[in-house]
């Protein structure tokens, strides 16, 4: 396949970006994206360019560092990460456009690599049970009803990409803060801190400056782990309930 | 660091709710749903036109008199008006304070453009203005008579008709109900959304309410200038 690659360019955070036009060719349809990504920037190496920044690491759709938006898609056309997307979802000669996700709370380091520490404080305000550490407790000691764990699994299998904040006009971490919430909150484990946890997280989340909720739902369609729109709405009912018993 | 060992004041429910993004959001929520269901009610009444002067006027009479002799004459009426006000406020104060923070979380537009709200989602701002410059508009017309083409207090039946007579007091209604109807169709169920009262199956009777409702006020509330118009009140 040949393509042309328009691709957002910023030296470092303070320099202003523009998007530069490449053409990259021989590409095969079962190449990832990122490896078409590794490709082009081969070339850009061997002409003595500086090679396109992007951030990867399992490369195989668990770990939540790829980050691209792609046709103006979090993760591109396809519902799931950008390493575990295909070339095969684009057609010969095409023109792609790459930009890093856009949000306030998560700026630009250089190219497409973006700054997402705003999610692990986001983390650490409430994110985390209190546990006492030791030997493994014994699995039957706490007994989890299965819809409960299959609702607490659902949420947990959230990898902090940050793709349902780059997708939501408003720059929200909700859907992100929520799959947190819900996951910790709905099992006997999390009980322990199921009001502070709510109201700590939001706290921080409102104080790294993500934007607030307007339901517009591109956060839920752009997740590439499937975390729905209604723990939102499970947040925001935990939220007020426990904005009631402080208060 | 040293820890208090008594913390004298908690924070209150209120202000808890009003510092954060979703609170805040809780307020335009129940806000909104006074507001629709003072509509509703608003909409019903408006349809006595359809049985004559005598009729309407009589019911404008009467909503002067609820709750007598509990209350004084009025009093019911500017209960209402103060909840309502309350609830305008509320809900307009809100809106311009997320909206500033949404934006502010957004400052870079993607070059790669893609629709994605439905246009009732990406209308809610600026319908919401409209309706907002409408409530101050359709007071002075209708509750003070300021700009009434005829203003005979005690007469809302002839005002209104005075009023919808002109084409620019039509023409602002119906772009108003227009508005209206949007801002519901996403609003509601928004709302049960925000109210943590959405779940998987629930979404689509919420949407589909959604849908009824602003169809049901944006009809109800259109048929009275439509008429006017038409020449079936007059
Ligand atoms: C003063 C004029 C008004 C303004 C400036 C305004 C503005 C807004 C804005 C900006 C939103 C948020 C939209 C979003 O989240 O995307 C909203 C939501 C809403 N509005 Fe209004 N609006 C006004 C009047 C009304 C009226 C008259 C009603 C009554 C039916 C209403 C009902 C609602 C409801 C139910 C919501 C949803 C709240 C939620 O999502 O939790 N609004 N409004
Ligand atoms: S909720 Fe989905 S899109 Fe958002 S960070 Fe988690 S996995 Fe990524
Ligand atoms: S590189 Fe780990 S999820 Fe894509």
């Amino acid at each position: 396949m040949k393509l042309t690659l328009r691709v957002w360019r910023q030296r470092n955070p303070d320099s202003p970006g523009a998007m530069a036009t490449y053409e990259v060719d021989g590409i095969s349809q079962d190449m990832s994206f990122l490896e078409m990504l590794d490709t082009l920037n081969e070339e850009l190496i061997l002409g003595g360019d500086e090679p396109v920044a992007f951030d990867h690491d399992c490369r195989e759709g668990i770990c939540g560092a790829c980050s691209l938006v792609i046709n103006g898609d979090a993760h591109g056309p396809e519902r799931t990460t950008t390493c575990q997307l295909h070339m095969r979802s684009f057609q010969d000669g095409d023109t792609i456009d790459v930009e890093p996700w856009r949000a306030a709370a998560f700026p630009v380091v250089k190219d497409l690599v973006v700054d997402r520490s705003a999610f692990d404080r986001v983390i650490q305000s409430g994110g985390y049970i209190t546990a006492p550490t030791g030997a493994a407790p014994e699995a039957h000691a706490t007994a989890v009803p299965k819809p409960v764990a299959d609702t607490a699994f659902e949420h947990a299998e959230c990898i902090g990409c940050g793709a349902c904040v780059a997708a939501c006009p408003n720059g929200s971490a909700m859907l992100f803060t929520a799959a947190k919430v819900v996951h910790l909150n709905s099992l006997p484990q999390g009980a322990p801190e199921r009001e502070s946890r709510v109201l700590e997280m939001v706290g921080q989340m409102d104080a790294e400056g993500f934007g607030g909720c307007t339901n517009t739902g591109a956060c839920a369609t752009a997740c590439p782990k499937g975390i729905p729109l209604f723990s939102i709405a499970k947040m925001n009912r935990e939220f007020v309930r426990a904005a009631r018993k402080r208060g | 660091m040293a820890l208090d060992t008594r913390t004298d004041r908690r924070p209150s429910f209120a202000g808890v709710l009003w510092r954060s993004t979703v609170g805040k959001k809780t307020a335009m929520a129940v806000s909104g749903i006074v507001m629709l269901l003072y509509l509703v009610a608003h909409m019903l009444g408006n349809l006595k036109i359809f049985f004559g002067a005598l009729d309407f006027n009589g019911y404008a009479a009467w909503l002067r008199t609820i709750g007598e002799p509990f209350l004084h004459h009025e009093w019911f009426l500017w209960i209402v008006r103060v909840v309502l006000v309350v609830a305008v406020v509320t809900h307009a104060v809100a809106a311009y304070q997320l909206s500033r923070r949404d934006t502010a979380a957004r400052p870079t537009a993607y070059s790669h453009r893609r629709r994605r709200a439905s246009y009732a989602t990406r209308t809610m701002r600026w319908g919401g203005v409209i309706l907002g410059l409408f409530i101050v508009w359709h007071i002075l017309d209708l509750t003070t008579l300021t700009v009434n083409p005829r203003a005979e207090s005690g007469h809302p039946y002839e005002n209104a008709v005075a009023s919808f007579s002109t084409w620019y007091s039509a023409t602002l209604y119906l772009v108003a109900m227009l508005a209206l109807g949007l801002h519901i169709r996403h609003g509601f169920w928004s709302a049960a959304q925000t109210l943590g009262a959405n779940r998987p199956g629930l979404d689509r009777p919420l949407k589909g309410l959604a849908n009824g409702l602003a169809a049901l006020l944006t009809l109800g509330f259109i048929a009275v200038p439509v008429s006017v118009l038409t020449g079936v009140v007059s």
